[in-house]
């Protein structure tokens, strides 16, 4: 490609690159800056380190493990899910993928609520359980149903990425590796999985994020008696007014960009790819 | 594949042409409120427009603190708000609110005395708010799943109740809860008075079943817990949905609270303003808006014009303040208070 | 055959998950009791109040607007800003995707608060132009990280091929480039416009006085508990966009016989 050319595909980027520069780095150097410094506007290290009393340190723990847990049954249901969705016919297929963004369209705080009366001890669960003479199902205000909750919620944004992914892969390259005479299983290892990692790459992220620092999930399914890390910051902000803490502590979860940077990095052998 | 485009941009393009957009304009100027979500019979603000002319521009909000940063800084300038006591006296501190001419407000009459008196707590000559709702925080819970009568927070501590227990999510609140139980000020700044509410309120977590703000209305309408703290204007609304619900304010002392009309500095509009204000502490607008929100009005005008004997001489709605001990109304602690109070309650929910 | 009807289970699974609580929300819009807690019979009445409430009527018309023009803008700037990147090197193209990642990272109400001071200093009027400028940046990042899965796959030499045999660059990249991106690039459109949709702490920090949208309005409903016409509104919205859908997809569409 001559060097002209690159040149003005870059230039293409400069809209995003200014709106990114405005409205995402410049709010981000406020929260530097309030993170960095105290009260009295002197720098200090303090909101930062603040990561490592044992309140916050257990926060960011409790929320690492059941963000993990979450992304990963979200990738071990997405996945067959997409795989599915991409055996189907042509017309159907946007069909039954908008199938799975539908619920999105009804509010975030509302479906939580509904899972709420679902899951409730007088809850319709559990009058369906009662009634069929069944144990009942004790999971409300404890940590399953918060990683139900981020399930439930952030499903549709790793069922999209890996469903693009796989849709995008020459049904004859599976074809020829068939006729060369790789089972089910090697085609599935050598070609499919390999081919939709950016997907899940892609998936991971989407889904890992926000479940992170989530706080309304373990609000309202958790009862608000485990704390995560992402309640202590909006507290920090809304109940505490205390910007320069919460500030420092939103710094420590942005070191998760950087982590999920590098395991990216680790997982893009050919180096043809970014960070996605 | 281009369908899909249009399965988004039809119901789009059809529901805003249902909706349209009406702005309508006004003679007399404009006045901007910004109060709790659903804290207002919308029905008063079309009165106050019919009868002034001035139009109501109405925002609302779920917190006072994510009031505050946003009346702080400066985004947009409004004319009234509703805040309570401590963050009024926050505001005060902080010089946000301007003083109140109490000649163009003649209804505040209306506003019984004691309130006024309670109000000094935190705007101490009366300058800066007009008292609009208050109430106290006491336990509801269900006659049905407890056995003995409840006069006590130590019910809150009783093992018979495990997982059967709603205690409010907020640091005040539930600091309030244990300060009182053990006998201290629910504005204590003490060391060691603190640390024994926070000891409490860990000793206490096991028997929890969830931290909550609203939803222990909902929870406690649908039996879901036995006893639940909670403020009196939701225990009226509570009660009204399930009749085993029974309302006490505990013997140990409780939280008296105002939401008061307040005018910040930077208010475009003053002088409508205090025109909405005195609307609002008329006698029949103040009557509407209880009817409406079930929160206690101060109004003294409006507590004879209520038709409901129940309701005129419930004691949840109208407590007699003399025959309990130890009310107190929040104060704000500055912002070191606040720092302590809130890693203290940080040890409490993170146990 | 035994492997599809394990395939329709799987989906029929995942399909009751995800709809239960959607279920429960339209049961919720016939409840004649106020609150969710309890059933007191059906009712049809909340759907009428719904109409008479100019509020809920007016938030949604400007919930819809915002997310339709906020979902346009950053689906356009975010997939030239695809293109943009795919031609960086790897550590440009490693710090712009990591500043791409800042807003989904970031704890909403950093973002909410840190755009209103910038908003402020700017010396803006905060109303649905505010509202627009947050929701277009942090839909964005949704937008690229649909868009950038499919254009990696993509062979670049077709692109160049095109070039090559005359075609300019605007009509190489409709022709070629974007059949190839298109699925990305909607379901990006969709994701940014169903976030924007359910967006409520960055909107209410950078909204004006007077002006809401559906979540807004929820939340502060939540203080006195949700208004059952709420529950209506979304039953409608939601069985709206079904039967589009199932009307859509039941024209045979010409392109996909021709095919």
């Amino acid at each position: 490609m001559n060097k002209k050319a690159l040149l003005k595909k870059k230039l293409l980027g400069t809209p995003y690159f200014i709106w990114s520069a405005i409205f995402i780095l410049v709010p981000l150097g406020m929260v530097f800056y309030y993170g960095l410094t105290d009260r009295t506007g002197s720098f200090t290290l303090e909101n930062v380190l603040a990561i490592s009393t044992p309140e916050h340190a257990k926060a960011l723990g409790i929320a690492l493990l059941l963000s993990l847990i979450a992304t990963l049954i979200c990738l071990l249901l997405a996945y067959p899910l997409a795989m599915i969705l991409c055996g189907q016919k042509n017309g159907r297929q946007s069909f039954i993928v908008l199938i799975f963004i539908l619920p999105m369209w009804m509010n975030f705080l509302l479906r939580t609520l509904a899972w709420q009366t679902l899951l409730e001890k007088t809850g319709v669960i559990n009058s369906i359980l009662n009634f069929l003479h069944l144990p009942s199902l004790n999971i409300i205000n404890t940590p399953y149903a918060i990683v139900l909750g981020m399930v439930y919620n952030f499903l549709p944004f790793m069922v999209l990425p890996i469903y693009n992914a796989l849709s995008k892969i020459d049904g004859n390259v599976i074809n020829a590796a068939r006729d060369l005479g790789a089972n089910p299983i090697q085609v599935f290892m050598k070609i499919t999985l390999p081919l939709s990692i950016p997907g899940i790459i892609s998936g991971i992220t989407m889904v890992f994020i926000p479940a992170l620092t989530t706080f309304v999930i373990s609000k309202l399914l958790g009862g608000s008696k485990i704390l995560l890390i992402g309640n202590v910051i909006e507290e920090e902000f809304t109940q505490a007014s205390n910007w320069h803490l919460g500030s420092g502590l939103s710094i420590v979860l942005m070191l998760f960009i950087i982590v999920n940077m590098l395991l990216t990095a680790i997982f893009d052998k050919d180096g043809e790819g970014s960070f996605l | 594949m281009k369908k899909l485009l249009c399965f988004v941009l039809l119901p789009v393009f059809g529901l805003s042409l249902l909706t349209g957009c009406g702005k309508s304009s006004a003679e007399n100027g404009e006045v901007i409120v910004y109060n709790w979500g659903e804290y207002i019979d919308p029905e008063t603000l079309s009165l106050f427009e019919e009868e002034t002319g001035i139009k109501v521009v109405y925002d609302e909000y779920d917190t006072n603190e994510t009031m505050y940063p946003k009346v702080e800084a400066g985004a947009s300038a409004y004319d009234v708000i509703c805040p309570s006591d401590y963050m009024i006296q926050k505001m005060i501190d902080n010089d946000l609110l301007a003083e109140i001419n109490l000649d163009n407000i003649p209804n505040i009459k209306n506003i019984g005395q004691q309130y006024l008196e309670q109000s000094k707590e935190f705007d101490p000559e009366n300058k800066y708010s007009v008292p609009y709702c208050f109430g106290t925080v006491g336990i509801l819970y269900n006659k049905t799943m407890v056995s003995d009568p409840i006069d006590s927070w130590a019910v809150l501590w009783d093992e018979q109740y495990a997982d059967n227990i709603l205690m409010q999510d907020s640091v005040r609140d539930a600091f309030m809860v244990a300060l009182k139980l053990n006998g201290y000020s629910m504005n204590t700044l003490n060391e060691a008075e603190l640390q024994a509410a926070k000891n409490s309120l860990i000793e206490q977590k096991p028997l929890v079943q969830a931290y909550v703000i609203d939803q222990v209305r909902d929870k406690m309408i649908g039996d879901e817990a036995a006893i639940g703290v909670i403020y009196s204007g939701e225990a009226i609304y509570t009660q009204r949905e399930n009749e085993n619900l029974e309302y006490v304010i505990p013997k140990e002392g409780t939280n008296v609270w105002i939401d008061s009309w307040v005018i910040p500095k930077n208010a475009p509009n003053k002088e409508n303003a205090e025109k909405f204000i005195d609307f609002m502490c008329r006698g029949d607008i103040a009557l509407k808006n209880f009817e409406y929100i079930t929160y206690s009005t101060p109004n003294t005008a409006a507590q004879e014009l209520i038709e409901d004997e129940d309701i005129k001489n419930s004691k949840i709605a109208f407590p007699d303040f003399s025959q309990y001990e130890n009310l107190e109304t929040f104060q704000y602690l500055g912002s070191d208070g606040d720092a302590l109070y809130n890693s203290l309650w940080k040890e409490v929910k993170s146990e | 055959m035994k492997k599809t009807i394990l395939q329709k289970l799987y989906i029929t699974l995942i399909f009751i998950f995800l709809y239960a609580p959607i279920t429960t929300l339209i049961v919720l819009s016939f409840n004649a009791s106020k609150t969710r807690a309890k059933w007191g019979g059906f009712t049809l009445k909340w759907y009428g109040a719904l109409f008479q409430n100019r509020d809920i009527l007016q938030a949604l018309f400007n919930t819809l607007l915002i997310a339709l023009i906020a979902s346009v803008v950053s689906t356009i700037i975010g997939t030239v800003a695809c293109i943009a990147i795919m031609s960086l090197k790897k550590r440009s193209r490693a710090i712009v995707m990591g500043v791409t990642n800042i807003p989904m990272l970031n704890a909403e109400i950093v973002t909410g608060i840190s755009l209103m001071l910038l908003f402020i200093s700017f010396g803006l009027r905060f109303g649905l132009g505010t509202i627009l400028l947050s929701h277009i940046t942090f839909c964005i990042p949704y937008v690229i990280l649909s868009v950038m899965p499919r254009m990696r796959q993509m062979n670049p030499y077709t692109y160049e091929a095109a070039l090559d045999l005359g075609a300019g660059p605007v009509y190489g990249f409709f022709k070629v480039v974007f059949p190839d991106i298109l699925p990305g690039v909607l379901s990006g459109f969709l994701m940014a416009f169903t976030m924007s949709l359910d967006d409520f702490i960055i909107t209410h920090f950078t909204k004006g006085a007077g002006v809401d949208t559906l979540s807004t309005k929820i939340y502060t409903e939540v203080k006195k508990g949700i208004k059952p016409e709420m529950y209506a509104l979304s039953t409608i919205i939601f069985l709206t966009v079904l039967v589009l859908l199932l009307f859509i997809n039941r024209v045979p569409a010409e392109k996909d016989l021709k095919k």
